[in-house]
């Protein structure tokens, strides 16, 4: 911590929240091809679903990944490396939630009587 | 840290901080803020996975092929991807003390937000029409509740920005008011960030389906 008696906090806050112009532009363009790129593949239907399906989802996790970088400008420095550490938390609190609640409850419909099966039983 | 010790009965030992240092105002806003949107960001964790489990169960009703408009949603999605892009010029401006230029940026921005929740509630209004409500579905319950809940953060993103234009309009780029644009920054580009999520996985997967 540096010195208080002035008023640090927010001219600092602002340089790193603001980035440069050509940072927003580079960003901007990045997430422009990241958007069309998955919605040309989805409304051509060229590529099989599966292959369409996981090119989409890499290329969500990568715009997600130049939006923090360009636009929320998120770095390992800022507040003593708190944000990047709840960020941390964040995704592996996700992941957990995602992935376990579709893991499960997959296997718990696949598990399951089919529906045209019970009509059957007695 | 220095912590010191007095007595004030016989033998009882009290503790406190010494150098206890004064915080400047907003000091820890910038990182309360943060957990506040990781805070938001397991809500919408929660209800991607709800989607996730749900969003294949159309109890016979119309499907994602049935109801969505992909073009439109590009397009809605072009809206808001512009406005993450002002809201960060303005920001620029911010920075360089030009205060008719960020009221501009704000203005270029709260109007593509609000370009995207009028595209969003007429998508709505459509499928209602057609029959297709929250309650016809799992699918569609699960659907309204994901990006209603977006569209209810863009809605209150608007307020939130108008509010501070007229904030800055009133008293100018103080402190507490280049703290709070800030704020909103953060929030303006992490909807966006929740949208990418949404139209993958709601919007594209749907209509892979």
């Amino acid at each position: 911590m540096s010195s208080h008696a002035h008023l640090p906090v927010d001219h600092h806050a602002a340089d790193a929240h603001a980035g440069t112009r050509s940072g927003q532009l580079i960003g901007f363009a990045a997430s422009v091809v990241l958007t069309a790129v998955p919605f040309l593949l989805v409304m051509n239907g060229s590529l099989d679903k599966q292959a369409t399906a996981l090119i989409i989802m890499a290329l969500a996790a990568v715009q997600v990944v130049v939006h923090m970088i360009f636009f929320l400008h998120m770095n390992t420095r800022s507040e003593g490396g708190w944000t990047m550490m709840a960020l941390i938390f964040t995704i592996v609190m996700v992941v957990i939630a995602l992935s376990g609640s579709l893991w499960v409850m997959h296997h718990l419909t696949t598990n399951m009587m089919p529906a045209h099966e019970m009509g059957q039983t007695p | 840290m220095t912590v010191a010790m007095g007595t004030l009965k016989a033998g009882e030992p009290v503790f406190y901080v010494v150098d206890e240092h004064e915080h400047a105002e907003g000091d820890s806003t910038m990182l309360g803020f943060w957990l506040y949107l990781m805070s938001d960001c397991l809500i919408f964790a929660i209800l991607f996975a709800v989607y996730g489990v749900l969003g294949a169960r159309y109890a016979a009703g119309p499907a994602p092929k049935d109801l969505f408009d992909l073009s439109l949603v590009a397009v809605n999605t072009s809206f808001l991807l512009l406005s993450s892009l002002t809201y960060g010029f303005a920001m620029l401006s911010m920075q360089q003390n030009r205060v008719g230029a960020m009221q501009g940026w704000l203005v270029v921005t709260g109007l593509f937000g609000l370009a995207f929740l009028g595209i969003e509630l007429s998508e709505f209004a459509h499928m209602i029409h057609e029959g297709a409500t929250p309650q016809r579905s799992a699918f569609l319950s699960s659907f309204f509740t994901l990006v209603g809940t977006h569209g209810l953060h863009v809605t209150f993103g608007l307020v939130w920005l108008m509010t501070l234009m007229v904030q800055v309009r009133t008293r100018g780029l103080i402190e507490a008011n280049r703290r709070r644009l800030i704020c909103l920054s953060m929030f303006w580009h992490f909807l966006d960030v929740i949208w990418i999520g949404v139209f993958t996985f709601v919007y594209l997967m749907g209509m892979l389906r």
